[in-house]
């Protein structure tokens, strides 16, 4: 089945199997907890930034579909390391594709543009959405100047700790 | 169930591919595939009598209801109150004035938590439910206990998703005022013994509502076998219209409960300081009535009827027989609820042990089979369970063995996605 193929890619498979980011992370700066109230999808982040704004430690404990699983995963594979203003810009851009938009032009974005797949999906889009959204209040805990990044959604609700 | 002698007596068998050509939406395809319909504990479809009455109703006699002296108003108003009588006689209702029509289960439990609840429930008393209830039996009680300092308990299930009905003396005291569950769970699909409940709570002095959503469309009910004070049923769930519910109470307590909602229809006399009540069952209609919903509502009966409630519960049990033993059969799934089809309602909540459901939902769709995965609006059950969500697959009266075949074909197909053994 091509509709089929074209969301469950190899790619997208191995993440769900072994999701990068299920390390624990010790006394992590943030921790915030994700819900999509519609279908009880759960995500949790932990994150640590260093005193440059460096993404130096990233965890997720993501409980839902392959979807979501994945794309948790794909955060951490491509944020891990990361400056907030480079975690950001990613998270933009993915959100927008998920939208509709199309990934800009000779720039590499790895794993996640496997989930291209999911735009021809409109009810699984907030599947992908989760862990991204989650971050935004994850930024935001960690610096109360990022809050203009939280996105209020109907159907995907963020709890920090 | 409880299953009437009349309808036993007729013991004329489903004739599937007959039903299938009522239902015109059985015809149609998803992505390129017959549809497969297993979605019908969140809706069933409409046979073309249900929906040739409602339209017929708006080309031919529409009005207001019980105003007006004109004859379309009095045909209206003979339709919708006809309804009325159909919904009684379906049911075994005491009179015909103890059904009230609501928008659905939801609104007609409501009511009940608005105006039986709030004359009779106070701080210190108790509220039974049980674990496996739909959020829509449980949020408006734990609104009257925010608001009355009441408390809720809850009857649990044991492994196989039956009450455990040997632990009822332990939640059940002279303290409970209300007894409130679902006659079959929309999430495990098992049918639970309300007369056995109900007796229970008679004892202490509890009243009985019970949360028939799931109940009405799987095999005849009696309300007053049941032994239960208020019953509460969404005809679209039964080949009715969207739109519509029912509430049937017994009828000493809807005399003397307090209106639900107040405005026209709902009135004796209104000065500009204060009204008084229109009898029952009009005391809890307020507004313009979905007319054209309840006339949908008595075609749908006529058709069950048609049918026979008896001949439809057997023809469940046989396909839930072939429905379990078949997903039994797979290693890499769990089936939630009870062992014995007679025990439930045709309904099979599963999980494949690698693959969530909301991608089992996606991957069957694709297949034309629409199924529910998620949380069935039973979050404390999922929780209870130790899962998110399940895949659910529900099937009535058009769905026959081939279509169980279908469903488990696609279910080795999500293994092959997933690049999982079978």
């Amino acid at each position: 089945m091509q509709g089929l193929d074209d969301l469950y890619r190899e790619v997208i498979l191995d993440h769900y199997r072994t999701p990068h980011g299920a390390d624990s992370i010790e006394d992590p700066a943030v921790r915030v907890e994700g819900f999509n109230p519609l279908c009880g999808d759960e995500l949790v982040m932990e994150l640590s930034v260093d005193a440059t704004g460096r993404i130096v430690a990233l965890h997720v404990e993501p409980n839902g579909c392959s979807i979501s699983v994945a794309s948790a995963s794909m955060l951490v594979q491509q944020l891990s390391g990361k400056t907030l203003a480079e975690a950001i810009a990613l998270k933009d851009t993915f959100k927008a594709v998920m939208r509709g938009g199309s990934w800009p032009e000779g720039q590499d974005f790895g794993d996640l543009e496997a989930l291209e797949g999911v735009k021809n999906f409109p009810v699984r889009i907030k599947c992908a959405l989760l862990a991204w959204m989650t971050l935004e209040q994850a930024l935001a805990q960690h610096d109360p100047a990022l809050a203009d990044q939280v996105e209020a959604d109907d159907d995907i609700e963020v709890k920090t700790h | 169930m409880t299953i009437d002698t009349e309808a036993t007596a007729r013991a004329v068998e489903l004739d599937v591919t007959e039903v299938r050509r009522d239902f015109p939406i059985l015809q149609r395809e998803v992505h390129g595939k017959p549809l497969v319909y297993l979605d019908n504990s969140a809706t069933t479809q409409r046979p073309d009598s249900v929906i040739d009455a409602m339209s017929d109703f708006y080309r031919t006699s529409n009005a207001n209801v019980h105003r007006g002296v004109h004859q379309l108003s009095e045909e209206a108003t003979d339709a919708y109150e006809g309804a009325r009588d159909k919904v009684a006689a379906f049911l075994n209702a005491d009179s015909t004035q103890s059904v009230i029509f609501t928008r659905n289960t939801t609104e007609s439990i409501n009511l009940v938590a608005h105006a039986w609840a709030r004359r009779h429930v106070r701080e210190g008393d108790e509220i039974l439910l049980t674990v496996m209830e739909h959020h829509s039996n449980l949020v408006p009680w734990q609104l009257l206990a925010q608001e009355r300092g009441c408390k809720l308990r809850f009857l649990d299930i044991d492994e196989f998703g039956h009450l455990q009905l040997d632990h009822l003396d332990e939640v059940l005291n002279e303290h409970t005022r209300l007894v409130s569950l679902a006659h079959v769970s929309n999430a495990l699909g098992t049918v639970n013994a309300i007369p056995t409940i109900a007796c229970a709570a008679h004892s202490v002095g509890a009243k009985v509502l019970v949360d028939g959503a799931q109940g009405v469309p799987h095999g005849p009910v009696d309300v007053q076998a049941l032994d239960c004070d208020f019953y509460a049923y969404s005809p679209h769930k039964a080949l009715g219209p969207l739109g519509i519910g029912v509430l049937w109470g017994r009828r000493d307590a809807l005399e003397e409960m307090d209106p639900f909602l107040g405005g026209g229809e709902m009135i004796r006399d209104v000065t500009l300081e204060r009204s008084t009540w229109a009898t029952v069952p009009h005391k809890f209609e307020a507004g313009t009535p979905s007319v054209a919903d309840a006339v949908g509502l008595g075609a749908s009966i006529d058709y069950l009827e048609g049918l026979g409630m008896a001949a439809i519960r057997r023809h469940e049990v046989r396909v839930n027989e072939y429905l379990l033993q078949r997903l039994r059969d797979l290693p890499w799934l769990t089936v939630y609820g009870p062992a014995d089809p007679h025990d439930r309602c045709s309904l099979a909540s599963f999980n494949d042990n690698q693959i969530h459901a909301h991608d089992l939902g996606t991957i069957l769709d694709q297949h034309g089979i629409a199924i529910r995965a998620g949380h069935h609006c039973a979050k404390p059950l999922m929780r209870r369970l130790g899962v998110m969500a399940t895949a659910r697959a529900s099937f009535y009266i058009y769905n026959d063995l081939d279509e169980v075949d279908r469903l488990v074909d696609a279910l080795f197909e999500a293994r092959k996605v997933f690049g999982l053994a079978t």
